[in-house]
């Protein structure tokens, strides 16, 4: 599992393409938010829904690489050959956790760089829910990564694929972040960050149970 | 045959009993409903939009477990269930939403208000767009039907987060959201007798339509690539 992780980072970290164009892609959509509130302040509030959109849809542009490169590069059949099927899932799963897990970092960092009414009141319900949300979100779409990989219209089709399973999962982060920027505690925030990892758990133990289907011919 | 005269009827009677009959302050006979103090005349559509909704995500669940017995078995026949299940389940769901947004305008004055229960029905719309979308974009059918199966089981196992939890936790303007002192969506709902009668006959009278039309649905589905593969041989 790790070995197939240290490849795909590798392989990854060779050309540095996609890690540049994610970068590129988040410097952009937030500036383009910067461009169209230029003299409005926003509402807090608005302001923690936006790190998610931009999180989404970075999420949407980078994670289905992750199978769709090997079926570019035709070394589908081999990872067939030399794997198990929960094996290369889980090996892209850490692969697209560590991933999105760094976009989201970067994005925040920039984020909380140039939005002046982006200030946490209580970070730690922020970080939580960061942390378990950033799983959540690498699980849902390797899944989904791995279900358009055999389909045709692949770039469209993945976000459309992916929204309705991920809208949850956001809805519960934004509202958390709201939370945490009008200053909850973790226990008052406790149901929601319950049915975080309650959804996180959900959906990665379905997409291993599935995977052997989508992944065999 | 008796079966769809029964149906027939069946129906007609709930639409005349849903539409009809009116509403006033003191029921003094049998067909005549009792005013709800905040619904008043809205109530009627209660007897349209929840089957529809009921409906919509009983034909999903009926698209999980179809497709979850395809992986078991592989055989096409599941997978016309399902598909029969979601074109279906895509109807009732866009009946369900179309009649909602009608209410929440005459209730709460905006169509749509991203209200958790009004969010989930669109994530229920989206779910089913999906489905025809992964559809459509597989061309081999054993793929197109493993593929689709697995789609649908990922979204069936996200389903309860919408539909059960998340409206309770979260404030809302939809009855029973955390808010509101009704204990549940439907059942508590102050009804009166006669009221709730029509209500369960216009639940059966649905279930009995979505079950009818499924079974012609799967079955002309399947007809349908007989007839295919017929052509193709020759």
């Amino acid at each position: 599992m790790f070995a197939l992780f240290r490849k795909d980072s590798a392989s990854e970290l060779r050309t540095r393409y996609a890690l540049n164009s994610l970068i590129m892609f988040i410097v952009v959509t937030i500036s383009v938010i910067l461009f169209s509130s230029v003299n409005e302040t926003l509402p807090e509030s608005l302001t923690g829904g936006l790190l998610w959109v931009v999180v989404f849809f970075t999420a949407m542009s980078g994670l289905s690489r992750a199978f769709v490169s090997e079926e570019e590069r035709g070394t589908t059949l081999t990872l067939q050959l030399i794997a198990k099927a929960e094996v290369v899932f889980g090996g892209k799963l850490i692969f697209n956790t560590v991933l999105i897990f760094c976009m989201n970092l970067v994005t925040l960092a920039f984020y909380a760089l140039v939005m002046d009414s982006f200030v946490l009141r209580t970070p730690s319900v922020f970080f939580l829910a960061f942390g378990i949300g950033s799983i959540g979100i690498s699980g849902a779409s390797t899944v989904i990564a791995a279900i358009i990989a055999k389909a045709n219209s692949k770039g469209t089709l993945y976000p459309v694929l992916s929204f309705p399973i991920l809208l949850p999962l956001f809805l519960l982060l934004i509202d958390l972040t709201k939370l945490s920027i009008e200053g909850t505690t973790p226990d008052a925030a406790f149901v929601e960050l319950a049915a975080l990892v309650s959804y996180d758990v959900v959906i990665i133990t379905a997409s291993f149970l599935l995977f052997d289907f989508i992944w065999k011919d | 045959m008796f079966k769809k005269y029964l149906l027939y009827i069946l129906i007609s009677g709930v639409c005349i009993a849903g539409i009809a009959f009116p509403i006033v302050k003191v029921p003094q006979h049998w067909w005549e409903y009792p005013l709800i103090p905040g619904l008043e005349e809205n109530a009627k559509i209660i007897f349209f939009h929840v089957p529809t909704a009921w409906i919509s995500v009983i034909a999903f669940f009926m698209s999980a477990y179809f497709g979850f017995r395809y992986l078991r078995s592989r055989d096409m026949a599941f997978d016309a269930k399902a598909l029969a299940a979601n074109q279906l389940g895509m109807v009732f769901c866009v009946l369900a939403t179309v009649t909602g947004s009608v209410w929440a305008k005459f209730n709460w004055g905006s169509f749509w208000n991203w209200d958790p229960r009004e969010t989930s029905i669109f994530i229920l719309l989206l779910i089913y767009g999906a489905l025809f979308a992964l559809r459509s974009a597989v061309e081999v059918e054993e793929k197109r039907a493993t593929l689709s199966a697995a789609y649908s089981l990922i979204a069936f196992v996200t389903v309860p987060f919408l539909i059960f939890i998340m409206p309770r936790i979260m404030t809302g303007l939809h009855p029973g959201s955390a808010d509101d002192e009704t204990s549940g969506p439907v059942i508590d709902f102050k009804m009166n007798m006669n009221m709730r009668m029509v209500f369960y006959l216009s639940l059966t009278a649905f279930t009995l339509l979505y079950s009818w039309m499924w079974s012609i649905g799967y079955r002309s589905i399947l007809i349908k690539e007989k007839i295919f593969q017929n052509k193709e041989l020759k």
